[in-house]
């Protein structure tokens, strides 16, 4: 019980600190610009892409640099080429822009790579068993990966809020026109950040990209749960991105360990439940099997109880 | 036309002109279909490519009774109402014949449809060839004359996998983790059934079903696992859900048997690698290693569609073109009724052995094997340099099941 516990736990925040790689750029960019780009997951596929590419080109560490940068570039000529004629049309003109550009980026994707998952293993520099927990492995790349979390976490809290330049970018959010009668360059600053969201995103998809698979629909399997984070976090909150994404992470790890149903719950209250009721199939659902919907769940709670999310500041 | 390009849009032309080809020809027109674009489409095209080999072949020896076969392709992305929708497409332009295989919830649907066309459209049958779905229901309680199937069933699969794991005492403890859709639900079934028949003293110490193809991360079942004291995994997942699945069991060190029914899924033996040496197996018709030499069609197919992707997978389809190219010429025609008569009962020898097309369910007997992942085998696979060994052979007549089917038969 106990082994299983603790592998549970550091799965769970193994599994929480991945979510909130995913989602951090995706963050940063609503929260300082109030864009939701929709792009974001296929640029993460992306960076996964580039990063098996240049690796086979020159090997693991300087892709690890090499691929983020290369989407950093892409998504400042998005910003600067795409996004910023949309701006003037509206948000829904911005929503459409980026979904649009999903689209084109899966088919260049699977132009450029096929169909089907591409060969990208784990790098041998970071494949092999960190410490043992109960037996259980507990692999480096999970290591690796749960340090760029939380260092994506600290660089970005303290850059927003501790550097002058994180404080123009918040301020060109809400007073852009004073910001730039100041002598600032706003759209400059926009650019910036569209840049270091999709950067985050390239990152986060040189360490997804081996550890789930590098394939074209490695975009739509993630796409959905980011936003969950996001949206449970608080739309464009960064530490309410980080717990929302620990909590799911948690959560569901735990769910899958628990092999009691809400009939079990009953039965322990005293309750009996007929096999004829209409009932009985959906109570007899383990709370496993459900696990991979609780996310979903605490999405729709969260929007019901509190549109903002958890340490959001406006709502949804 | 734009061969070299992949993406869907050359894909897709190339489809539209193949279609507009066939019409203006008096031919064998049969519709093909699976996925082809979305999750499952690695699969569906690997499966078109082979199917289109072996008509090209038929084709290239004189086609049946004077005429030659056209496939059309058709995308139903792996779901039950655009199947629907996609058959009617195929029967609008004249297929006689459909092929399909990815996903068993499709193939309950296309049952009742192509029976259900037939009765409305006498004179305008349809004959099914079922090259994968597997569902034991689909040669039981669902089973239809129109229907042919040329995978062994999942029942037949496990009969095979715990034959092999009765006489292997090392395995203790088994867990079950499986797809939560029918199949999985099969596989799970049958496991526990046939396991409680051929070795009491075996312990289930899991049966675990996961949504399918929705979980990313399976690093808390594999845990579970772990917790409880596993020695073997049975799965029946395939694609994704396999993939992942043996590689979280990889990263976390779990030394167990995995006994799979696709563990010979593109990308699997990638993920695992070495870890899977002498543990992971698997239960098919056919494997690299299944005879000392290459088949001659295995080798021309992986020249004509060279690279990793294109893997040569589904041996099923040789014989079952073999078997309709046999039938039609057997009944002299290619009137998809007196092919489905003719194919019913009909025997073959293959060179792995004999087969056979029952009559009573319309399922195929055709040799099983069972084999382990292991170094130093003369064809290994996706370059891993590991490949299959065969632990055993079971022959076509042994896979045999009883059958509760009961089928009407035209007159």
């Amino acid at each position: 019980m106990l082994e299983l516990v603790t592998v549970s736990l550091l799965n769970g925040i193994v599994y929480g600190l991945l979510l909130f790689m995913l989602s951090s750029g995706l963050t940063l960019i609503f929260s300082m610009m109030g864009v939701l780009n929709f792009a974001h997951a296929s640029v993460f596929m992306l960076g996964a892409y580039l990063s098996y590419q240049f690796g086979r080109w020159v090997g693991f560490w300087p892709a690890l640099v090499i691929a983020p940068l290369a989407c950093a570039l892409l998504g400042a000529a998005i910003e600067r080429y795409g996004l910023r004629r949309v701006h003037t049309s509206g948000h829904v003109a911005e929503i459409l822009f980026t979904a649009g550009l999903a689209y084109v980026i899966e088919e260049l994707v699977t132009m450029t790579w096929g169909r089907n998952a591409v060969a990208n293993p784990v790098p041998a520099a970071i494949d092999f068993p960190l410490f043992h927990v109960f037996g259980s492995a507990f692999p480096a790349y999970k290591g690796l990966m749960m340090a760029i979390s939380v260092a994506m976490f600290v660089f970005l809290w303290l850059a927003l809020s501790k550097t002058r330049i994180g404080l123009v970018i918040q301020a060109s959010l809400t007073h852009p026109r004073m910001v730039s009668a100041l002598g600032h360059d706003v759209p400059g600053v926009f650019v910036l950040v569209f840049a270091i969201g999709s950067g985050l995103a390239g990152l986060a998809g040189v360490i997804g990209g081996f550890m789930l698979l590098t394939q074209p629909t490695l975009a739509h399997a993630i796409g959905p749960i980011v936003f969950v984070v996001v949206v449970v976090g608080g739309l464009g909150s960064l530490p309410g991105a980080l717990v929302a994404s620990m909590l799911i992470g948690i959560l569901q790890t735990f769910a899958v360990a628990v092999d009691y149903s809400l009939l079990d719950l009953l039965r322990a209250g005293g309750v009996a439940v007929a096999r004829a009721s209409p009932w009985y199939e959906l109570l007899a659902v383990k709370l496993a099997t459900a696990a991979p919907i609780v996310p979903y769940l605490l999405l729709v709670l969260m929007l019901i109880v509190r549109p903002r999310g958890l340490l959001g500041t406006r709502d949804a | 036309m734009r061969r070299c390009t992949r993406g869907v849009a050359g894909l897709s032309v190339a489809i539209a002109g193949l279609a507009v080809a066939a019409s203006a020809l008096a031919d064998v027109k049969i519709a093909f279909i699976d996925p082809l674009s979305g999750g499952g489409a690695a699969t569906g095209i690997l499966a078109q490519k082979t199917h289109q080999f072996y008509i090209d072949a038929i084709n290239a020896a004189g086609g049946l009774n004077g005429e030659k076969l056209v496939l059309l392709s058709y995308d139903n992305k792996v779901n039950p109402q655009e199947s629907l929708i996609q058959l009617k497409r195929a029967t609008d332009e004249g297929a006689r014949y459909i092929v399909q295989g990815n996903g068993s919830g499709v193939a309950l649907a296309l049952v009742d449809a192509v029976q259900k066309y037939n009765e409305r459209n006498p004179g305008k049958e349809i004959v099914y060839l079922n090259y994968a779905a597997v569902d034991p229901a689909l040669t039981n309680e669902k089973c239809s004359f129109w229907h042919f199937r040329f995978d062994a069933d999942a029942d037949m699969k496990m009969a095979a996998m715990t034959d092999v794991i009765a006489r292997d005492k090392k395995v203790q403890r088994v867990y079950l983790i499986n797809q939560d859709y029918s199949f999985g639900k099969a596989v799970a079934a049958a496991a526990g059934k046939m396991l409680a028949e051929k070795r009491p003293d075996i312990k289930v110490v899991g049966d675990e079903l996961h949504p399918l193809q929705k979980v990313n991360d399976f690093s808390p079942y594999v845990a579970k696992i772990k917790a409880s004291g596993a020695d073997t995994v049975i799965t029946g997942n395939w694609s994704n859900d396999m993939v992942l699945l043996i590689k979280a069991g990889k990263d976390a060190g779990l030394k167990v048997e995995w006994d799979t029914y696709y563990g010979g899924s593109p990308g699997a033996v990638t993920a695992i690698g070495e870890a899977g040496v002498d543990a992971l197996k698997q239960v098919s018709e056919w494997h690299r290693n299944a005879t000392p030499e290459l088949d001659a069609s295995v080798a021309a197919f992986s020249k004509r569609y060279p690279g990793k992707e294109n893997e040569y997978a589904y041996w099923r389809a040789k014989t079952m073109w073999e078997m309709y190219a046999a039938a039609a010429k057997k009944a002299q025609s290619n009137e998809p009724v007196k092919v489905a008569k003719a194919l019913e009962g009909m025997k073959m020898s293959t060179s792995l052995g004999e087969v056979e097309m029952r009559t009573d369910n319309h399922q195929i007997l055709q040799p099983l094997y069972v084999s382990t992942l292991a170094k130093g085998v003369k064809y290994d696979s996706e370059d891993s340099g590991f490949g299959w060994k065969t632990d055993a052979k079971v022959d076509g007549k042994a896979t045999a099941l009883p059958t509760t089917c009961k089928m009407d038969r035209p007159q």
